[in-house]
């Protein structure tokens, strides 16, 4: 079972939810501890950092574990903010009770060293509107800190990006398939297979002939695709396919980054071709790297077989 | 060393065991359970303990710092995260550099295991003064023998590969 509809007026909580931007999220936070060479020794050790640089000063990516209360928190209470913990309650309140970090982006002004003692502030910066994702429905939350050591001398800023979500698998849920280990040949994803239907079979069975078959209105000449049963132009029902040269290019495209789909290999580009006839299709880019796509290239069909099912038309790309 | 745009970093790959999954939350001194209990995990709806988001950064700091030397500094680093580091699993961290520019370059880092791109990031770094490409390029017998460039054949970071 998927859980992606939380019991809640969506529109009436993101409104709730959005009122927190800008307010604080901690403040008059005080480091549990003042950086020192035990601890610098503990992550150099856990992340195999041979750097002789450290213990000296503390590597700058230990950042937010000086700000981090450990197991018994913050003497004298958590730095956190009345605002954050009831924006988050406000989000357990509506089965958003896990929490996972998705972003993390610090700058280090200056190194900290040991006896450095750290204080640090920080504020709501943003709340999502309700997204899915793989582990389930939620709302992305995120704050900006500012770490200072001394007499206020900045050496951090952290902005942390969370998922509060509700989780996709109910708790008593069987146990879950292990995660797929490498080196195995674990069973590959398929790709999604086209839907076929009535309108649209003349053009699958081109694509198993390898012809790229478009549709031409047989009252206004006006070609289309992708396939329908009527004419965009003048509502002709009157029809013939023809097969396209298989030329044309790249009017657009955008690059997939995340979120990664089972069968996809991201990052890949996704393009809409300009074929030579007039019409555009939404196609993928062969023979070119994803990041070396670009608007006006030209590109030439091909048919890539991707199972022994299924096989698509593409696009090969010519670099420039 | 020279760093120049286009550059690539010599893939480092981490085996993900327990131990660095579990030693990195506590170094970080995140005890959320997800990251060293394996049943409160899994009542979370993940099917493991995962590696926490602070590991994550150190080992993308260490990547950058291993290749670049003691003396470059951290600047800025930036991650975003995607499929979780599993216990079993093998992180291979792979960096391009984008740009170098006075001193310092940034460079795209990714990090993908069985599952995925764990980890995606740009880490802005500055280079060692004396480093070519960072002032008189033709400057072969400066003192930056101790940046001496790794080889380039893939580092195991801690033992060899074990039975999966």
């Amino acid at each position: 079972m998927t859980r992606d509809d939380l019991d809640v007026d969506p529109d009436e909580l993101y409104g709730r939810l959005k009122a927190y931007e800008g307010r604080t999220a901690a403040s008059g936070g005080t480091g549990r501890d003042p950086v020192n060479e035990p601890m610098i020794r503990h992550w150099c050790e856990a992340m195999g950092d041979t750097n002789p640089a450290y213990p000296a000063v503390a590597p700058p990516t230990m950042l937010q574990a000086w700000t981090m209360g450990g197991l018994a928190g913050h003497p004298g209470g958590s730095a956190r903010s009345e605002a954050y913990d009831e924006l988050l309650a406000l989000l357990d309140d509506v089965g958003c009770t896990s929490v996972v970090a998705t972003d993390c982006e610090q700058e280090y002004p200056r190194p900290l060293r040991p006896g450095d003692r750290v204080t640090f502030d920080a504020v709501i910066e943003s709340v999502s509107p309700r997204k899915t994702t793989r582990l389930g429905t939620g709302y992305f939350v995120t704050t900006r800190m500012n770490v200072r050591a001394g007499d206020g001398e900045l050496v951090g800023t952290h902005r942390f990006r969370i998922l509060k979500y509700a989780p996709a698998r109910p708790k008593n849920a069987p146990k879950p398939e292990p995660a797929p280990k490498p080196g195995l040949t674990a069973d590959p994803a398929r790709r999604p297979r086209p839907v076929i239907n009535r309108d649209n079979a003349g053009f699958w069975e081109g694509v198993a002939r390898h012809q790229l078959l478009i549709q031409r209105c047989l009252d206004c000449a006006t070609p289309r695709f992708p396939w329908l049963p009527g004419c965009g132009a003048c509502g002709s029902l009157r029809w013939e396919a023809f097969e396209a040269s298989g030329t044309g290019t790249v009017f657009s495209y955008v690059v997939m980054h995340h979120p990664p789909f089972p069968a996809f290999d991201p990052p890949y580009a996704v393009a809409l071709i300009e074929l030579a006839e007039g019409v555009r299709m939404v196609s993928g880019i062969t023979g070119v790297p994803y990041d070396k796509v670009r608007i006006g290239m030209p590109v030439e069909l091909e048919f890539l077989r991707v199972d022994e099912e299924l096989e698509l038309p593409v696009f090969r790309g010519a670099e420039a | 060393m020279t760093a120049r745009t286009g550059d690539e970093l010599p893939p480092l790959r981490i085996p993900i065991t327990r131990t660095l999954i579990v030693a990195g939350a506590l170094a970080s001194r995140d005890y959320q359970d997800v990251h060293h209990d394996a049943e409160a995990a899994r009542e979370k709806g993940s099917p493991d303990i995962f590696m926490n988001i602070l590991t994550t950064n150190g080992l993308v700091g260490r990547y950058i710092t291993d290749h670049f030397g003691p003396r470059a500094r951290l600047r800025k680093v930036a991650i975003r995260l995607g499929a979780p580091n599993y216990p079993g699993d093998e992180m291979v961290l792979t960096g391009q550099i984008t740009s170098v520019a006075e001193g310092t370059a940034e460079v795209a880092v990714i990090g993908k295991n069985g599952i995925g791109h764990h980890v995606t990031g740009t880490v802005t770094v500055q280079l060692p003064s004396d480093a070519p490409g960072t002032t008189d390029a033709s400057r072969t017998d400066a003192p930056g023998a101790i940046d001496a460039p790794r080889t380039d054949a893939p580092r195991t970071a801690t033992t060899p590969d074990t039975p999966r």
